[in-house]
């Protein structure tokens, strides 16, 4: 893992302060503090607009933060100049909502692209990637049951298919924490799971942490260990999964019957042991 | 059609399109308005139709000294002509388009900062204000008469041209995909070479088989004013009454530009 000088023992990542003002004057986040432990796999809930996105785009930087800090395992990301951005980006693995691969370019060509921080351009342009690249990005795909299709088309594949490309992406980078923005946003309710407990499994055999921004709430209680609620860019609720109760989700959300989401809840709970 | 209205019970609710101005008086004082401008426009034109009438017959026989096209006797010259103009093309093309990627890549808002947008785009709008012939008399009066002036021409043509299209494609590229390489820790280059670039391709192969058709026919326009070519044996020809030969030229020019119509629009299919 990154040679970040004695790290905090077991914080992966921590915010403080995170404050972001877009140029049109929209406040999308107010001093947001958080940490995440090693190894955690936190959900991030909370209204379309209430400032998810920007929040795990602020940590890789795709977005410039407007006030506070972001440490990665000890390493002040907010610091950084470009070329020590670039080295910081490869230890943030992220997966996007609707995949975000390069839909011209094959599986095999996607998934190596997750190693465009540690190769050179004119290695990267001819394809002539190390071996060990290659022999890990077959690994990989093995382990997601897509090494039959290297050479397809990214556009040529089905939604799970795909998302499936885009995690082996985020993993080929090595990464010490995954940027999960919305993964099952466009899947059906059976490929989700699939996908959400891939993304678990992974995590938990690697020991990555994960920030995991998802709309589903019985999706977030059942593969999260942990749940923070955002809502009008503050953080209103951070706790464990079982605390969310109606009274947490109106907060959240806004009023509602959560009757029939909390039951759909208990049902998942009890059919979809914890991971 | 009553009957089912009557069936249906309520009010007849009848429907037409709407009209593009509501105002029925504006509208119908718009149609007349444009009606007696044609009107009295064309009583403006002055013809006369006994010099037309004498006309048709010296046109008939203009075009009577077309034939039959005469590929033989000029042949020489015409070969020389066409090797001329498709060098001419060619090079100018290759020139042209390898210049206007970096002007496209600046002449993209979402690629390039400010002043070098600007900067770009005013290339690309010096590039394009121009007729070909005018920037080519200018080139013939820098260079002097021959290929070298029309392929300048060309190449300057082709920039404009070229960057302007490339660069409202690099705009509408998808930027969720650019966004994931750069998320992967991708220099600014790697990101155009895997972000952009597999978006681009498409386009840009199919632009520059559209803008190779276009130089060769702008190559043919140009012998016109001196800037070499086909287009300068068509013109030696016109100006020693050689019709015949003219002709030759002529339908040879039609026969290629329409392989090159046909190849660049194969070849625009094939790359989706």
């Amino acid at each position: 893992m990154g040679a970040a000088e004695t790290p905090p023992p077991g914080l992966m990542l921590q915010i403080s302060g995170l404050t972001k003002r877009y140029a049109t004057g929209d406040l999308a986040l107010t001093d947001v503090s958080l940490t995440v432990p090693d190894g955690q796999v936190m959900a991030l809930i909370g209204p379309s607009g209430a400032g998810k996105s920007t929040l795990i785009r602020c940590v890789n930087r795709l977005v410039e933060p407007t006030g506070g800090k972001v440490v990665l395992n000890g390493d002040d990301i907010t610091a950084l100049g470009q070329g020590a951005l670039r080295r910081a980006r490869r230890r943030m693995g992220m997966i996007f909502q609707e995949y975000a691969l390069v839909e011209r370019l094959s599986v095999m060509e996607n998934v190596l692209s997750g190693r465009l921080g540690y190769v050179g351009f004119w290695r990267s342009y001819f394809r002539r990637f190390p071996q060990a690249d290659i022999t890990e990005a077959f690994r990989l795909l093995a382990r997601v049951g897509l090494d039959h299709m290297v050479d397809k088309r990214a556009d040529a594949l089905s939604g799970g298919q795909r998302q499936r490309v885009g995690i082996v992406r985020a993993l080929m980078q090595n990464p010490e924490l995954l940027l999960v923005d919305e993964p099952t946003a466009s899947l059906d309710p059976k490929t989700s799971r699939q996908i959400m407990r891939l993304v678990v499994e992974l995590c938990g055999e690697r020991g990555l942490a994960a920030i995991i921004n998802i709309h589903d709430v019985a999706l977030a209680q059942a593969f999260a260990q942990r749940i923070v609620g955002l809502q009008g860019g503050r953080i209103v609720y951070d706790g464990p999964p079982d605390g969310l109760t109606a009274e947490v989700l109106t907060t959240i959300y806004g009023e509602e019957d959560w009757s029939k989401t909390m039951s759909k809840v208990e049902e998942d709970a009890e059919t979809e042991p914890a991971v | 059609m009553e009957a089912s209205i009557a069936l249906s019970g309520g009010p007849i609710r009848r429907w037409r399109p709407k009209p593009l101005i509501e105002n029925p008086w504006t509208r119908y004082a718009v149609y007349l308005a444009a009606i007696l401008y044609a009107g009295i426009a064309f009583g403006t034109l002055d013809i006369n139709w006994a010099r037309a009438a004498e006309g048709f017959e010296r046109g008939g026989r203009f075009i009577a000294g077309f034939f039959p096209p005469d590929f033989v006797s000029k042949r020489v010259e015409i070969t020389e002509g066409l090797i001329e103009s498709i060098t001419m093309t060619v090079v100018s093309t290759a020139i042209g388009i390898v210049l206007s990627i970096p002007v496209a890549l600046g002449a993209a808002r979402n690629l390039a900062p400010l002043p070098i947008y600007l900067f770009c785009r005013a290339i690309i709008a010096l590039s394009r204000t121009f007729q070909e012939i005018i920037i080519a008399i200018v080139f013939v009066a820098m260079v002097g008469f021959g290929p070298l002036a029309g392929m300048l021409t060309l190449a300057f043509a082709t920039i404009g041209f070229m960057a302007k299209l490339l660069a409202e494609d690099i705009e509408d590229i998808e930027v969720a995909q650019a966004e994931a390489v750069r998320a992967t820790g991708a220099s600014w280059f790697q990101l155009l070479a895997w972000g952009i670039q597999p978006q681009v391709l498409p386009r840009l192969i199919g632009l520059s088989a559209y803008r190779l058709d276009i130089n060769f026919r702008e190559s043919a326009v140009l012998g016109l004013v001196g800037a070499g070519g086909i287009g300068d044996t068509l013109n030696n020809s016109f100006e020693r009454y050689e019709f015949d030969t003219a002709a030759a030229i002529m339908l040879i020019i039609i026969i290629i530009v329409m392989g090159c119509e046909y190849s660049s629009s194969w070849i625009r299919r094939r790359v989706q």
